[in-house]
């Protein structure tokens, strides 16, 4: 279980997280959503050590993420990131394998080869696309090797950073059923960041709403329509009217 | 008067505060030295990178200096009758100054610029997140390798630069002014002292150690966007070229004169 209580992060005079409570259950699947720079990557890479928080607790199992032993504890996460990040200067299937080369996790390279093709087969990618390089690919294709790299090393706790983004609709509905696919299989805990609301409905089980450096509303997917919040209701129908300003 | 102290103030408090966070990043990565684990792969591409990849730049530069050097030591000594000097003062001014300074200068532009630009795009696209994702500390697997690999190869460069800019200038008086090669030869590596040599190694490493520092440096601290990656690359080869020519100065001291 994840657990943030009264997280807050500022940037200079930009206060991004301003008291952040938010748990998301094991095996749960998480999206998060809010208006751009609202401060849905900050909240995620807070999890992940990636970005200090200035105050409040985040645990995860119980255990304080500040205090938990770095390499054991990211060994536990897979991140799928907005671009995609993958490591230009090395070949798809090592990208994908990167953590099974190296570290605690490390295997034979012919074995962590082989568990690379499987996961590229897994998102939908041939044989043929391992020994190209990330440049080669198209955008739909970066994104699944990534995705692929996430769940490389099979994590208890995947995040997903706008995982559609850049995509046709078609490559987001594809990237929309992997994620829920492979979420369900694995029966790990997922958090996505999207404002994309197809990929809401294909993924969540909970739903939560950043807004004004505060989580605005909390719930089941189920609800999101009849929550009664104007704010969420304006943001799911993407009104340009309403309590969130159009310009900010 | 006040605005002006203030501004000198200012630039002062902020020259003191880029050297305090060059000095911690540059004891962060050297501590990974005495922590595994390491990545040879990583420090072997890097010394391709830097080594074998700079040797035709270096090369070029070193042979044209060389040559260059010559026709103007014989020019300047013929005013007062010391074209003889030639070999001499070709084998020293290679070996103490512009051997070391010009790789170290072309290192700057070649290698730290390189370095800069890389890590900086690997910040800017979030490779370096993801690199510390997938539990992978980024002075390790992307600064140390660099570190250590520029700070091996560059005294060879170097060696080979110093080699090669002397037989330009062998070449140029040989060919061109007349000079005899036996004796051009022996009067060089006559006149050679361990020393020279020694400095001009140890010039190598720090320029080496140099320029790879601030690459990764500028490129760990890039600012967002093109801009930045740009801004992180120009300010990687302003500081080492600088720095490089500051340390020049400090170990001729330290070599010839203390």
């Amino acid at each position: 279980m994840i657990e943030l209580s009264n997280v807050t992060r500022s940037f200079g005079s930009n206060h991004v997280l301003r008291g952040i409570n938010l748990t998301v259950e094991k095996g749960q699947s998480l999206v998060v959503i809010g208006g751009s720079g609202s401060g849905k990557s900050v909240l995620i890479k807070t999890i992940l050590g990636l970005v200090e928080i200035d105050s409040g607790t985040i645990t995860v199992d119980g255990v304080d993420v500040s205090r938990a032993p770095r390499d054991a504890f990211l060994a536990r996460f897979g991140m799928l990131f907005q671009g995609g990040a993958l490591f230009d200067s090395l070949p798809v299937w090592q990208n994908v394998a990167f953590r099974l080369l190296r570290g605690s996790l490390k295997r034979p390279r012919d074995e962590a080869r082989e568990i690379a093709i499987e996961k590229l087969r897994r998102v939908g990618l041939g044989p043929e696309v391992a020994d190209r390089y990330p440049a080669e690919l198209s955008g739909g294709m970066q994104k699944r090797v990534s995705l692929a790299r996430a769940i490389a090393a099979e994590p208890e706790i995947i995040f997903f950073d706008e995982p559609t983004t850049g995509l046709d609709p078609i490559m987001s509905g594809v990237i929309n059923d992997l994620i829920r696919e492979i979420v369900t299989e694995m029966g790990a805990t997922a958090i996505t960041i999207t404002h994309d609301m197809s990929s809401v409905r294909a993924i969540a089980d909970t739903i939560a709403m950043l807004y004004a450096g505060k989580i605005r509303w909390h719930g089941p997917v189920a609800q999101m329509d009849t929550s009664g919040d104007p704010y969420l209701d304006q943001f799911i129908h993407g009104r340009a009217e309403g309590p969130i300003p159009a310009i900010r | 008067m006040m605005r002006l102290l203030a501004a000198i103030g200012a630039t002062v408090l902020a020259a003191l505060a880029a050297i305090g966070r060059i000095a911690i990043f540059t004891a962060q990565a050297l501590s990974h030295l005495f922590r595994p684990p390491y990545y040879p792969r990583e420090f072997a591409v890097a010394l391709l990178q830097i080594g074998y990849f700079s040797l035709p730049v270096v090369g070029l530069t070193a042979i044209f200096t060389g040559g260059a050097l010559a026709l103007q030591i014989y020019a300047g000594g013929a005013r007062f009758s010391a074209e003889a000097v030639v070999p001499q003062i070709v084998a020293i001014g290679m070996v103490r100054e512009l051997g070391p300074v010009l790789v170290g200068l072309m290192i700057a532009a070649r290698v730290t610029s390189s370095i800069a630009a890389e890590i900086a795009t690997m910040k800017v696209t979030e490779q370096i997140d993801a690199l510390v994702t997938l539990s992978t500390h980024p002075m390790k697997y992307l600064t140390l390798p660099r570190i250590l690999a520029a700070t091996l190869a560059v005294p060879v460069l170097v060696g080979v630069g110093d080699i090669i800019g002397i037989m330009g200038g062998y070449l140029v008086g040989t060919e061109r002014l007349g000079f005899n090669a036996a004796a051009y030869l022996t009067n060089t590596v006559d006149f050679l002292e361990a020393r020279d040599i020694i400095s001009s190694l140890v010039k190598g490493a720090a320029f080496g150690f140099i320029a790879a520092l601030m690459g990764c440096y500028f490129g760990m601290n890039s600012s967002r966007g093109a801009m930045g990656v740009g801004r992180a690359t120009k300010s990687s080869v302003v500081a080492a070229a600088v720095l490089i020519l500051a340390a020049n100065f400090i170990l001729t001291e330290a070599f010839f004169t203390l």
